[in-house]
């Protein structure tokens, strides 16, 4: 790397964070309990809008995983996802009514809390409907996990978003408070993904499954990013550069292996695609708060209409992380 | 005579005092060296937690430091301290914090009774061994290493390349021959006492200060001067990684520790509760004398470490993603390129598929669409049949297929319309058999019956782009000899 380059990306990263800090001004605490945190614990960072139904299924599973301490920035609900979560013992909720999308779709906002709370700490940082599956989840905590990345020096861990889809349509199993979504949305595509490096930031670009299939066959490149590196030792001057696809400084982004062996690597089931998808869609179109003009939301709302079902018959039954693994989606790398 | 064990902690003392309590209780003298770097209240609180057990005791305390000398001096404090005070232990063994006794004390007691003057010591020659970190092997014996490796890598390696490239060699003492091996050893007091009464010990210990990592080399080369029997590996079931760190156990190995009938395992993940509360039981029944055997365990690890370095050949995924000719193999499977033969054999593609075990796809690459086996819109793996998403990136879709088929082989038909951007994927890949008949472009054409003009431009279409298969196939005959490669496809009807 030339001295250019790295002025550019140090640059790119301190602007980063200066944005960071401004757009936090907006952020206004609704319960801090960040004086709870304990000295290793594992962080979880998310930001959320209208998720009531979502969030005492999404807590338990992350308590279970072991999870220390939640932080969440709750962008103008008013389905008393608030309070709920100021009632959890164990979270701290920051509130705003911004815009989402001016604060690059939330992630100036985590960026400032993880600048502020997560140093020091693994950070987790998803959205509402991401659940973090990793080699040996079922048998060995997070801490398994991160006290392992830290003997080996890693300081970040990949994880493929991987959509999970109904069989049939969309919204025809409602999706019940404090359920499993994977009991519904249990399908997922096991081989269609492509990769592409992305040389600026050394990230790989993942795209491909179900919406890359049926929503985006005739404009790929247009399929969202399915690469994510949700689970990082924070440390002073990190900075998410897009949602959690990529980091700068970019070293974090090497999470993977370019000698033919593999390293180390989870997925994040995706539990987008259930029945509270129709009313959210809805929502997201008026609101207009997404990426790109909510591309996205147009390509799910036509899909919707016509009521398609993603599921075919080479679709995958979801059964646990070992399947994963046979796959080839993750790996366990030299962890056993 | 019983075993007395000597035990290094830096961390995690609340586990240290239940594995220390447990052999205590069971009637073994333990030795327990607690880093000096570890503040007093906590050697206090701990020291405490011991105290109402008269057979444990605790040497005096140096700050240790990975790699250097004084891990061998506090190891060398407490076997002294524990012969000196238990004039009843035959065999001493070294421990650490981070282990875990696998099986009752009787058990051990009447393993090592048995051999009484066994001394169990990984010492081999640093020629005999690959396991070394940092690639350094005999070097660690003739070199100065006064630099950190953990803390001061660079000036590290840049005084090892500095020291080579003047051909320095240090000397190694007369009488010794340089050994290493695991550094938790299980020794019988005889040895052990010479070691320690060893008359040149000053020299010897001016000697492997300077020696990289002495706790792998020190008793291990001393051993062989002092020994009558030695049994060259280590009781202590411990394993290290491609990067020379130790393999961590948690709670879903118990049963896998348990098979191994190893005494003592390291190291153990300090929240595996599961695995302490198991081992740890009193009330366990003795697995009647059966001798370690922790092939399973070899073999866990010994896998974890070919994924880590070889990988899953073909697999194209979010933490494997090989530069271009690094792969380790480019696809998972021999697969079967037929260019032509659908043009000039006429019903090829039914043919081959009746007498090929393989799946006789058609034109993957036709513009128009994928033509999959049977016109199928899907194929495992949810990959689809759209030209566009295949000519998004046609090498992942083409290893998509092949990694998605995996067990079943693959044929497909190849021509000039096709999209050629795997060409060079294929040519500089070892798996694919391409079978070429130059030319049969010409074939349909002739037969079409179509205007000439049109059948000009289509014909020098067809050609350039055959010029580009052309230059790819003497490319593929040069790099593999030309015919030399057994075919994948085997008859079915031979």
């Amino acid at each position: 790397m030339g001295l250019w380059e790295q002025y550019r990306l140090r640059l790119r990263r301190k602007r980063l964070l200066i944005r960071a800090l401004r757009k936090a001004l907006a952020l206004k605490p609704v319960a801090n309990r960040t004086g709870q945190i304990r000295r290793r614990d594992v962080l979880l960072f998310a930001t959320l809008r209208n998720e009531r139904i979502r969030l005492p299924y999404f807590l338990q599973y992350y308590r279970d995983l072991g999870i220390g301490h939640f932080l969440f920035v709750d962008n103008g609900s008013d389905d008393g996802s608030r309070d709920y979560l100021a009632a959890q013992p164990d979270v701290s909720v920051w509130t705003t009514t911004a815009s989402y999308k001016r604060a690059r779709f939330g992630m100036d906002w985590i960026n400032w809390l993880l600048r502020r709370y997560g140093r020091g700490h693994w950070t987790l940082t998803v959205d509402l409907d991401e659940f973090l599956v990793y080699p040996f989840y079922d048998t060995r905590p997070i801490r398994a996990l991160t006290d392992w990345l830290d003997s080996c020096e890693a300081r970040s861990f990949p994880a493929m978003l991987l959509d999970m889809y109904p069989k049939g349509p969309v919204d025809a199993v409602p999706y019940q408070e404090g359920q499993n979504p994977f009991e519904i949305a249990r399908w997922f595509d096991s081989g269609n993904y492509t990769i592409t490096k992305n040389d600026d930031l050394q990230n790989l670009w993942i795209q491909g499954g179900p919406r890359a299939r049926l929503m985006f066959a005739d404009a790929p490149r247009n399929a969202p990013a399915l690469n994510k590196i949700p689970l990082v030792k924070w440390r002073r001057g990190y900075v998410y550069a897009s949602s959690t696809h990529m980091l700068l400084p970019r070293g974090l982004n090497r999470v993977y292996d370019a000698q033919g062996g593999e390293k180390i690597s989870g997925c994040l089931l995706h539990a987008k695609f259930l029945s509270t998808m129709t009313s959210k869609v809805q929502e997201e179109l008026v609101r207009r708060e997404h990426y790109i003009g909510s591309r996205e939301y147009i390509a799910y709302s036509e899909a919707l209409e016509t009521g398609p079902d993603m599921w075919c018959k080479h679709s995958v039954d979801y059964r646990n992380w070992r399947q994963l693994e046979d796959l080839g989606l993750m790996s366990k790398g030299n962890w056993a | 005579m019983t075993a007395g064990f000597v035990m290094m902690c830096h961390t995690e003392l609340g586990r240290a005092a239940q594995v220390a309590r447990f052999w205590a209780k069971a009637g073994a003298p333990v030795v327990v060296h607690v880093d000096g770097k570890v503040g007093q209240p906590a050697f206090d609180a701990f020291a405490h937690g011991l105290s109402d057990l008269d057979n444990v005791s605790f040497s005096r305390r140096f700050n240790c430091e990975w790699g250097t000398w004084s891990l061998v001096a506090a190891a060398q404090a407490g076997a002294q301290q524990m012969l000196d005070r238990h004039p009843q232990v035959g065999h001493v063994f070294l421990a650490s914090g981070a282990c875990l006794p696998l099986r009752p004390l009787a058990e051990l007691t009447a393993y090592l009774a048995a051999r009484p003057q066994t001394d169990f010591i990984e010492s081999v020659t640093a020629a005999d061994v690959d396991w070394t970190a940092g690639g350094l092997h005999d070097e660690r014996f003739t070199l100065h290493f006064p630099f950190s490796w953990r803390r001061q890598r660079w000036l590290f390696d840049r005084y090892v390349r500095l020291q080579r490239r003047l051909n320095y060699r240090r000397p190694v003492p007369a009488g010794l021959e340089p050994h290493l091996g695991s550094q938790w050893w299980c020794l019988t007091r005889r040895t052990l006492t010479a070691i320690l009464q060893d008359p040149d010990r000053a020299r010897q210990e001016r000697y492997f200060r300077g020696v990289w990592i002495p706790d792998e080399s020190y008793f291990q080369t001393l051993v062989r001067r002092h020994s009558r029997s030695i049994e060259s590996r280590s009781l202590t079931l411990s394993k290290f990684d491609v990067y020379g760190k130790p393999h961590v156990f948690y709670d879903d190995h118990l049963d896998l520790l348990r098979q191994s009938d190893c005494f003592v395992a390291r190291k153990v993940w300090p929240r595996a509760n599961l695995l302490y509360r198991r081992f740890l039981d009193q009330k366990i029944p003795a697995a009647a004398g059966a001798d370690p055997d922790p092939v399973r365990v070899d073999r866990l690890f010994a896998a974890a470490t070919e994924r880590r370095t070889k990988g899953r050949a073909g697999l194209y995924m979010q933490s494997r993603f090989p530069r271009r000719d690094h792969e380790n193999g480019k696809t998972p499977a021999p697969y079967a390129v037929f260019h032509g033969f659908a043009e000039v054999i006429e019903e090829f593609e039914p043919w081959a598929t009746k007498h090929l075990a393989a799946r006789v796809h058609g034109h993957l690459f036709a513009p128009e669409r994928v033509e999959f086996a049977g016109g199928a819109v899907l194929q495992p793996g949810c990959l689809s049949d759209s030209a566009a998403l295949r000519d998004y990136n046609p090498q992942a879709f083409l290893t998509n297929l092949l990694w998605n088929a995996r067990g079943e082989t693959q044929a497909f038909q190849f021509g000039p319309r096709d999209t050629q951007a795997c060409n060079w994927f294929m040519a500089t890949d070892p798996n694919a058999q391409i079978a070429v008949i130059t030319g049969a472009w010409a074939v349909p054409l002739f037969r079409s019956n179509r205007d000439f003009a049109d059948l000009r431009r289509e014909g020098l279409d067809c050609k350039r782009s055959n010029w580009r298969i052309w230059a790819f196939c003497a490319r593929c005959m040069s790099r593999r000899g030309c015919g030399s490669g057994r075919s994948p496809i085997s008859s079915k009807t031979r």
